[in-house]
C-alpha cells in the first residue's frame, strides 16, 4: 500500500454521475463498521476528501464506496475504472454507528445519502430491529441501491420529488404520515442533504423521537488534527471526524454547518470550471503516475 | 546569515535564509574559542559535539563535520534550521554575553547542506539482521530518529503514518520558507536506503490496533511517537465562523496540501489576498502561520498575543523575520470574541488590552485584562495558534496503556518504557508539545532501550 496506491477491483455507474467502486484496501476492509468513512486522494496534486464506506468484504479485502460527481475531485474520480489506482485511502475513520436493538427504526435517506444509510440499515436489521426505509430522490434515475435497501428493510417507501417513481413528495411527508398513523417509532436515522436532515429533525423533535444524522463537514486529515470539521452540537464544538460523523439531530447546529460548508464554494467553482474546460489535465496526472509505476521495480 | 530581502521574500515561499558560503562559514568557525570545557555541548539537549565539529569545519573537512554531528543528531539539516539555538548551544556559548554567540546553528546547517548537496552522505553500516520487528507509530522527528537507529542495529523497522506523507510536523506544520520539504524528503530517502519501511495512510488505533501489531502482524516492539497534534481553540464566541482556522488546519492546507499553489493543487484555502489576517498566539506555530498568510497576499498581518515580547516562546529569529516582513504585533492584547456577518463569515475580532501581573506557575508573568479597554479590529481570517494537545487514537484503543493528565502517554524518563510490555513512547506524545531536537533525542533514547529489550527480552 502507499506507494503504488489502492487498486480498483470494480467500478460501475449506479445512476448518472453516481458511481460505485470496489477498492482493494485489506486493512480497512477488515476493520470497517457501519457509519465509518475513508479519506482519499487521487493524485499528487489532489485534495483529501471523505467518502463513506458503503460496504466491505474482509475476505476479498475490498471496500465499497459510492461517489457522486459534484466537484472536480469526485468528477475525476468517477472517470476511473477497474484496474486504475487511487493514490491514498485511509481509514476506517470516525466512530461506528450505535447499532443495537431499539425496536422500530425509520431510516431516511436522500440521494447518495442512501450509500451511507444502507450499511447502517443492514446492521440495524441484523440487530433485530424492525427497519422501515424511506428512500428519497429527485427523480427516478437518481435513485440508487433500491434493491439493496429492500433486502435489509422490513418496509420500504420510495419517494421522488417529481413523482417519476414511487410516491411523489418529500421524505418528510412520508415520515409525517407514519407518525400520524400512530406508528411507534423508536429511532429515526436521517442521512442526506442538510435541509433534509434539518427538516427531519424538526418533525421528530416535538414527538420526542430520538433522531440521528450523519454529517458531512469539510475535512482535511480525518484524525482530529485540524479541527476544520468542527460542528456545534449541544452548544459544544465537536470534531465530526473523530467525535462523529453521527450526532443527535436535535442538538446539531445545521445552520452553522451549512455556512461552514459554503466556505470554499468560490474555489470549488473555479476548480470545477477549469477542470471542465481542460478535462484532460486531471487524468493526465493520474496516468503519469501509473506509467511511472509500470516501469519502476516493485 | 545572508537572507532574501524582506520585501522580496514576503511574496514567495522560498527559503528565507540562504545559507553561509565557505568564506562566511570559516569566518564564523574561527570565532569559536575552543573552550577546554565547552558549555555549548551542555546546552544541547542531545549533546552534539559542537567544538569538535567546528574544528573540522576549520580544517575544511565538511563531510567529517557533518558525520560528527550525525553521531548525536541524525537530522542536522533540519535542526540547523529550526532549533531554538538561543536557548540551547548558542545560549550557553561563552561568547554569547559579550560578543554574540558563535553561529552554531548556521554552521550546523552549512555542513549538513554541504553533505546533502555533495551526494556523499555517509550512511552508517547496518548490523546483521536480528530477526526482530519493530513498529513505529508516527513519522515525526521522534519516530524518524528511532527508526534510523533501530535499523542500524539490524532490526526490521516499519514506520506507520496516518497522513499520506512522512515527516510529521516537519512536513505538515513548518513551512517551506523555513524548512524546505526537499530536505525532509532526502532524509527519509536515506532511511529507506538503510532499509526502513514506511507505510503511509495507516492510522494506528483505527486501521490497525497496537495489539494487532503484536498479534497478527508479528511485531516484537512498538514505539508510539504520535505527537501532540490536536488543536486547541480559545472557546470564545464566533470561533466557528468561516475564516477562523486552527493553525494546524491553516498550515496543513498550505504545507502538506500546497494550497498556496491552488488551483494547480486542488486543496483550497481562504483567499487572503488584500485581506486582514491575524494569528492568535506567540509561538513558532503562530509565526509560521502569519508569515504564510503574508505570502498568500494578506494586506494586514497581525500577531495578537496576550503577553509581551519577552514571554513569546517563538524562536528569536522568527520574530525578527516576521517584523521585517511587516507583521504587526499586537502585544498584551487578547481576543474575546469573533464577529461575523449574516452569511457566517468572519468580519472582525473584539479584543481587550492586557497588562502583566505577578508570575504564574510557568514562571511567566500572568496577563490580566485592563477593564474597559475593549476594541474591535476588522478581520477576514483568524488563525488560532494557542497550543495543541495529545493525539488520542492510540491510547483510546490500547486500554492497558497508561496516560497522565491531558492524555499524554506515561513513559519512564530513562527507558521510555510505557505501562504496556513491549510498548515505548517518545516525543511530544510523552512530553507535551516541545521541540524537534527533544523529540529526536527521545527517539534515540527509546531506540537504545528497544534494542536492549529485543536483545535481552527483559522488560
Ligand atoms: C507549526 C509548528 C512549528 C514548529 N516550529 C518548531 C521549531 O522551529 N523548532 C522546534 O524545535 N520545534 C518546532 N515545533 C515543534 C516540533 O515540530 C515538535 O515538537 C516535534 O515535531 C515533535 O515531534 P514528534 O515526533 O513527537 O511528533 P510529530 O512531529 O507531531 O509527528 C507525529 C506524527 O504521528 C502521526 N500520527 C499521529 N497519530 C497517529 C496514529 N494514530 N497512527 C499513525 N500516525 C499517527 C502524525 O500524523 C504525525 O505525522 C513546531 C511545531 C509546529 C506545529
Ligand atoms: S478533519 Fe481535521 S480534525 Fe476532523
Amino acid at each position: 500500500m502507499g506507494i503504488e496506491g489502492f487498486s480498483i477491483a470494480e467500478a460501475r455507474f449506479l445512476a448518472p454521475d453516481v458511481k460505485l467502486f470496489r477498492v482493494v484496501a485489506p486493512r480497512v476492509a477488515r476493520k470497517q463498521q457501519p457509519g465509518q468513512f475513508v479519506i482519499i486522494r487521487i493524485h499528487e496534486h489532489g485534495e483529501r476528501i471523505p467518502l463513506t464506506i458503503a460496504d466491505s468484504n474482509p475476505t476479498e479485502g475490498t471496500i465499497t464506496i459510492i461517489v457522486q460527481g459534484i466537484g472536480k475531485t469526485t468528477k475525476l474520480l468517477n472517470r476511473l475504472n477497474a484496474g486504475d489506482f487511487i493514490l491514498d485511502v485511509v481509514g476506517p475513520l470516525g466512530r461506528p454507528s450505535d447499532v443495537r436493538l431499539f425496536g422500530t427504526v425509520v431510516v431516511i435517506s436522500g440521494g447518495v445519502g442512501t450509500a451511507i444509510a444502507y450499511p447502517i440499515a443492514k446492521a440495524l436489521q441484523r440487530a433485530g430491529n424492525h427497519v422501515i426505509t424511506i428512500l428519497g430522490a429527485r427523480t427516478k434515475n437518481l435513485l440508487i441501491l433500491e434493491n439493496e435497501a429492500r433486502a435489509v428493510s422490513d418496509e420500504v417507501f420510495v419517494i421522488t420529488d417529481d413523482g417519476s417513481y414511487g410516491e411523489k413528495g418529500l421524505v418528510t411527508g412520508k415520515l409525517d404520515a407514519l407518525i400520524a398513523g400512530g406508528k411507534k417509532i423508536d429511532l429515526v436515522l436521517a442521512i442526506g442533504p442538510i435541509p433534509m436532515m434539518r427538516a427531519v429533525a424538526e418533525k421528530t423533535r416535538p414527538c420526542g423521537i430520538k433522531t440521528i444524522v450523519s454529517l458531512n463537514p469539510i475535512m482535511v486529515d480525518g484524525t482530529g488534527m485540524c479541527g476544520g470539521c468542527r460542528v456545534q452540537v449541544a452548544g459544544r464544538s465537536q470534531f465530526a471526524c473523530v467525535d462523529g460523523p453521527e450526532f443527535d439531530a436535535h442538538e446539531v447546529d445545521f445552520d452553522g454547518l451549512a455556512k461552514r460548508n459554503a466556505m470554499y464554494r468560490e474555489s470549488e467553482r473555479q476548480a470545477l470550471e477549469q477542470f471542465v474546460s481542460e478535462p484532460e489535465s486531471g487524468p493526465e496526472l493520474i496516468r503519469h503516475r501509473c506509467k511511472l509505476e509500470d516501469v519502476a521495480p516493485r | 546569515m545572508p537572507e532574501q530581502k524582506p520585501e522580496e521574500r514576503r511574496q514567495n515561499f522560498a527559503e528565507v535564509n540562504l545559507g553561509l558560503n565557505f568564506h562566511l562559514a570559516t569566518q564564523e568557525a574561527m570565532r569559536c574559542l575552543e573552550c577546554a570545557n565547552p558549555k555549548c555541548i551542555d546546552g544541547c539537549p542531545v549533546g552534539v559535539k559542537v567544538k569538535d565539529f567546528i574544528a573540522l569545519v576549520l580544517t575544511g573537512d565538511y563531510l567529517g563535520a557533518a558525520a560528527k554531528i550525525r553521531e548525536d543528531n541524525i537530522l542536522p539539516a533540519v535542526t540547523g534550521r529550526v532549533c531554538p539555538q538561543e536557548d540551547q548551544c548558542e545560549g550557553t556559548c561563552i561568547m554569547n554575553k559579550k560578543f554574540g554567540a558563535v553561529g552554531i546553528g548556521y554552521l550546523e546547517r552549512f555542513v549538513a547542506d554541504y553533505e546533502r548537496e555533495s551526494g556523499q552522505i555517509g550512511l552508517p553500516p547496518i548490523a546483521p539482521p536480528t530477526g526482530k520487528k519493530v513498529a513505529i507509530v508516527g513519522s515525526g522527528p521522534a519516530g524518524l530518529s528511532a527508526a534510523g537507529d533501530l535499523v542500524q542495529r539490524g532490526h526490521q523497522v516499519t514506520v506507520f503514518e496516518a497522513l499520506h506523507e512522512v515527516g510529521g510536523v516537519l512536513v505538515y506544520g513548518i513551512p517551506e520558507f523555513r524548512l524546505p520539504k526537499e530536505i525532509v524528503r532526502q532524509e527519509v530517502e536515506n532511511m529507506k536506503r538503510m532499509g526502513v519501511e514506511f507505510q503511509t495512510n495507516v492510522v494506528v488505533g483505527k486501521t490497525v490496533t497496537v495489539d494487532e501489531l503484536f498479534g497478527e502482524e508479528g511485531y516484537h516492539a512498538v514505539l508510539v511517537a504520535t505527537g501532540a497534534g490536536l488543536p486547541q481553540f480559545l472557546g470564545i464566541p464566533g470561533e466557528d465562523l468561516c475564516g477562523v482556522y486552527s493553525a494546524n488546519e491553516f498550515l496543513t492546507r498550505v504545507n502538506l496540501m500546497k494550497a498556496y499553489k491552488f488551483p494547480e493543487y486542488d486543496e483550497p484555502i481562504y483567499n487572503c489576498r488584500g485581506k486582514n489576517v491575524a494569528v492568535v498566539g506567540g509561538g513558532n506555530t503562530a509565526m509560521d502561520a502569519i508569515r504564510s498568510a503574508l505570502r498568500l497576499g494578506a494586506k494586514n498581518a497581525y500577531v495578537i498575543y496576550r503577553r509581551s515580547v519577552a514571554e513569546m516562546p517563538a524562536r528569536a529569529e522568527e520574530v525578527k523575520h516576521a517584523r521585517e516582513e511587516g507583521v504587526q504585533f499586537l502585544l498584551l492584547n487578547n481576543p474575546i470574541g469573533f464577529l461575523g456577518d449574516e452569511k457566517g463569515w468572519l468580519r472582525a475580532v473584539q479584543c481587550i488590552k492586557m497588562e502583566l501581573g505577578p508570575a504564574d506557575e510557568s514562571g511567566r508573568r500572568r496577563p490580566v485584562p485592563v477593564q474597559g479597554s475593549e476594541y474591535v479590529l476588522p478581520l477576514d481570517v483568524a488563525i488560532i495558534a494557542v497550543g495543541t494537545s495529545s493525539n488520542p487514537l492510540v491510547q483510546s484503543t490500547t486500554p492497558d496503556l497508561k496516560t497522565r493528565k491531558g492524555g499524554y502517554i506515561e513513559a519512564d524518563p530513562e527507558t521510555l518504557k510505557t505501562s504496556k510490555m513491549g510498548v515505548f513512547g517518545a516525543g511530544d506524545i510523552v512530553t507535551g508539545a516541545a521541540t524537534v531536537i527533544l523529540a529526536m533525542g527521545a527517539g534515540r533514547k527509546a531506540a537504545t532501550a528497544i534494542d536492549e529489550y529485543l536483545r535481552t527480552g527483559v522488560w
